[in-house]
């Protein structure tokens, strides 16, 4: 697909997943396929004849005066995206960013279909994609000025949207832009050499803060439609229960409210129908739905309403799962994931053996904007709008569930006030599809923050348990074992850092399966594993009575060199970040009152070092300061790469700190920001940055920082304060507490 | 239902309401100002924040029939285009993450320097420390207002 000539600069030859036309207006539109052009591996369709403007859903647009739109639909959930992926064409296409307008797909726009999927992912596979489309078109208009100079194309370059000759005359883009949508799209184009970049690595605003700032309407909650309704859904409390009967006389007595209806049949159906060849969350149980003329009136009348709901199936608790999970970690019921030599072995010899066990709750994902979704199912068409992730998926479920053709709907994203994985989840969707189905009407579901926090798809409670053998000054064996609820660790995971890097190296998994819903939250298991990891060779540094920083570049140095592909981090590039880490935050060079902890993590492609700080205040210890070193690869936008950074190392930081989510009787404890706490101005560390340069392709950015957060916590925790916590959240264990009775906080 | 004369970001609206309503509602639902954000409902996370007499306030927690003569501004009011202060700080410094506590930061933030135009960096804490960031974009929202505490010096 790409080779790499001498000078670096790739050449591509692969087309096919674009097409230009002239516009009515006078410009130029190039179409293509971003969601193809994100797979990086994937073979677009070759014939052109067979594509229309229908199978593209990214388009540049080249106007007669030369000004460039770009429409970028991808889905954004606040990680940027929206911002770096236009940059990657307008690079290529060699124009000032400051005359890109990137436009989005409007709350409002009809016929434009955006099925996108986006995720932490985004960066790396467009890196190529991205830019060929960019450089394609630059290609087609210097060959329409080459043609009209009577020139060849290769004597002719660009700056800033200005083809030059080698005499010296210009010509802008948009005098050409009539020719150059008629060109033929050339077979080969040439991407830009890194030191020539003039907008990947520079500082871009977020493309939506004018209307961030001004409070415009964005974001599914924000979506209106002539004649729509409002929704409340009244879901059983507990999991493991189901409705038994309501009464809705008193809900229904409230002005303003239309109707009480009940919904679940279709999505039950579904559910246990052959169609759902699917692993989604649909919500199985039957439910009560409050129609109201407003948000308000709508969650009034489901507070109105009487229901009584009957156990199914077992009601856990917190308790109740801990003795579950204990008891695998007890147990002989592990699948094996990694195994190299013999563990078992190492620990018969070994001079000294450490094993601890650490644990972790069930954690909601709080998006600040509530769950919701639009829905409007009518006899030709079904119309969605909202914030979801997963919206080809979404579609596809609603399509089953309502047995109609996929064909028939016209899905809409918008903005989302935050995703952390659960927006990858469309229960929401399919609710309000159903609700609408039920009452013929256009619908918006919504939820309150007790709703959404308790209708959650949760990061499932995990422990681990680390056991490692150590002889003659050096780690001979390694068994980590993964108690999880539901499911456990997957892909290469159990492939990072220290796989690779001892001799005998086992992870062993199982799970136990319960009716609480759980699923992906931001960094899925590494979010915990990281800490548990880092925390465990802090400790093993203790027990080998060396330094936590040698102890990792030591193990890091066994990498070196391996010849196997399961492996896909680099131990050199982990070693930069680690030494750097060190550096810039003064390691092992005392400061009075501050106590550091160090960890070296590896996950999403990316490679992160972090030094926590941790001083005491008033005679409990305090996180003042956290200092990052990220290798990502090139940086497309380092404002916005910055911004990720400081969010997931604060992140990881208050979860590992607050977060607490505890079940009774099948019931969450806590239903809002009242019991739940989350990381607030005061708490959130300074984060100081710094971003390994240099020329590999960009990594995800999302999520990388957040996992090692809690481990550098952990063991700056115990450099402030002599002891080592084993379990999340941190804030409620005795250090933390004033006097031994009283908890202050948490 | 009871009607309710309001006066949001200067003009006058009437709206149709029972009593209980949260202003916040009023807003969204009714007036079609939806830059005002529902986060939590119950006066925890600041998403609400607008201003009632230059006070900062959580328009979840309000209700309706307390608002009679007062004066609100929302988001939407705060300026003309984006360029109160604090807007144009929150640009500089391109605070959003996902965007959507935004508003209510901003609100927060000028409310609190209109009472204290030069505050200390513990004063913009202790400020900004009802407003729920999830994205946790708290080091930038710091500098921006310290940034539009500048700007509105100068
Ligand atoms: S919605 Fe009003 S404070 Fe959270
Ligand atoms: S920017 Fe997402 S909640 Fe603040």
């Amino acid at each position: 697909m790409s080779t790499t000539k001498k000078d670096n600069s790739l050449v591509f030859s692969r087309r096919g997943f674009m097409k230009t036309t002239s516009l009515a207006s006078g410009g130029m539109l190039i179409g293509f396929n971003l969601f193809q052009s994100c797979k990086p591996k994937a073979e677009p369709s070759i014939d052109l004849a067979s594509l229309n403007y229908n199978d593209f859903n990214a388009f540049i647009e080249i106007a007669d005066n030369g000004a460039v739109t770009l429409y970028s639909p991808n889905p954004e959930i606040g990680q940027g995206v929206k911002t770096a992926m236009p940059m990657l064409i307008a690079e290529e296409l060699d124009v000032a960013w400051k005359n890109v307008y990137v436009k989005q797909g409007d709350l409002d726009t009809e016929n434009y279909t955006r099925q996108i999927a986006g995720g932490s992912q985004s960066i790396r596979s467009s890196w190529e994609p991205l830019r060929q489309t960019g450089a394609t078109a630059r290609q087609m208009l210097i060959n329409a000025a080459a043609a009209k100079w009577g020139v060849d194309a290769s004597e002719c370059t660009t700056s800033e949207g200005v083809i030059t000759n080698s005499k010296g005359e210009t010509l802008g883009y948009g005098d050409v832009v009539k020719d150059a949508a008629v060109m033929e799209i050339p077979e080969e184009v040439t991407l830009k050499e890194i030191k020539d970049f003039k907008i990947i690595g520079t500082d871009a605003s977020n493309v939506d803060i004018d209307k961030i700032i001004t409070g415009k309407p964005l974001y599914g909650l924000d979506y209106k439609a002539e004649g729509m309704v409002y929704a409340a859904v009244l879901r059983p409390p507990a999991f493991g229960q189901k409705l038994e009967s309501f009464d809705a006389t008193e809900a229904k007595a409230i002005p303003g409210v239309i109707d009480v209806v009940k919904i679940g049949e279709s999505a039950n159906a579904l559910l246990n129908s052959e169609k759902r060849n699917w692993t989604v969350v649909l919500g199985s149980s039957e439910k009560v739905v409050v129609i109201a003329e407003s948000s308000w009136i709508a969650m009034k009348g489901k507070k109105a309403i009487k229901a009584n709901w009957v156990a199914e199936t077992t009601l856990e608790s917190t308790e109740f799962q801990d003795e579950k999970l204990n008891g695998l970690l007890d147990g002989n019921n592990f699948t094996t994931l990694r195994e190299d030599g013999n563990v078992n072995k190492a620990f018969a010899s070994a001079d000294e053996i450490l094993e601890r066990t650490y644990e972790s709750p069930f954690l909601p994902h709080n998006c600040m904007e509530p769950m919701n979704f639009f829905a409007n199912v009518t006899a030709d068409k079904i119309h969605l709008v909202g914030p979801v992730q997963t919206p080809e998926f979404a579609a596809q479920a609603v399509a089953a569930m309502l047995e109609r053709d996929v064909k028939d709907i016209h899905l809409e994203m918008t903005r989302m006030g935050g995703g952390f994985g659960r927006r990858l989840y469309g229960d929401f969707v399919f609710e309000a599809a159903e609700i609408s189905n039920t009452i013929k009407k256009p619908v918006k579901l919504i939820s309150s923050r007790e709703d959404d926090m308790t209708m959650g798809v949760y990061r499932p409670a995990i422990k681990y348990r680390i056991k490692a053998a150590v002889k003659d000054g050096q780690v001979t064996g390694y068994h980590i074992k993964e108690a999880a609820i539901n499911g456990n660790m997957y892909g290469l995971i159990p492939n990072f850092f220290p796989a690779g890097a001892i001799e005998n190296y086992k992870v062993d998994v199982a799970n136990y399966k319960s009716n609480i819903t759980t699923g992906a939250w931001r960094a899925p298991y590494t979010n915990f594993l990281a800490y548990a990891e880092q925390s465990f060779f802090d400790e093993l540094a203790e027990v080998m009575n060396v330094d936590q920083v040698q102890l990792r570049l030591d193990l890091l140095e066994n990498v070196k060199g391996t010849t196997d592909e399961r492996i896909q981090y680099s131990p050199e590039r982990l070693q930069q970040c680690i030494r750097m880490a060190a550096e810039k935050s003064g390691w092992g060079i005392s400061k009075d009152g501050v106590y550091q902890g160090f960890v070296a993590y590896y996950c999403h492609n990316s490679h992160v070092a972090e030094v926590a700080e941790a001083v005491i205040e008033d005679g409990l210890p305090v996180i003042k300061k956290v200092t990052c070193v990220v290798d990502c690869g090139i940086v497309v936008n380092p404002l916005g790469a910055m911004n990720q950074i400081e969010g997931g190392v604060i992140d990881g930081v208050g979860h590992a700190m607050f977060g607490s989510f505890d079940f009774k009787n099948g019931a969450p404890t806590t239903k809002n920001f009242d019991r739940y706490r989350l990381i607030r101005m005061k708490e959130a560390p300074v984060v100081e940055t710094h971003l390994i340069q240099n020329e590999f392709a960009p990594t995800g950015l999302g999520e990388p920082t957040l996992p090692p957060a809690g481990g550098a916590v952990a063991n700056a925790l115990k450099a402030a304060t002599g002891k080592r916590i084993y379990k999340q959240p941190f804030m409620q264990d005795p250090s933390f507490w004033k006097t031994p009775e009283k908890e202050i906080l948490g | 239902m009871p009607t309710y004369q309001l006066k949001v970001n200067g003009i006058s609206q009437t709206v149709e309401v029972s009593e209980d309503t949260p202003l916040l509602w009023v807003l969204r639902d009714h007036l079609d100002l939806v830059g005002t954000k529902f986060g939590c409902g119950i006066a925890q996370c600041g998403a609400c924040t607008v201003h009632v007499n230059g006070i900062a306030t959580r328009s979840c927690s309000t209700t309706i029939a307390q608002l009679e003569n007062k004066e609100i501004t929302t988001i939407e009011g705060l300026s003309e285009n984006g360029t109160h202060p604090v807007q144009i700080a929150w640009k500089e410094v391109d605070v959003p993450q996902c965007g959507y506590c935004q508003a209510g930061q901003i609100m927060t933030a000028s409310a609190f320097l209109a009472q204290n135009a030069n505050p200390t960096e513990e004063e913009i804490k202790n400020a900004m420390h009802g407003n729920i960031c999830r994205c946790a974009s708290y080091t930038r929202i710091k500098k921006a207002v310290q940034n539009a505490a500048k700007n509105i010096e100068s």
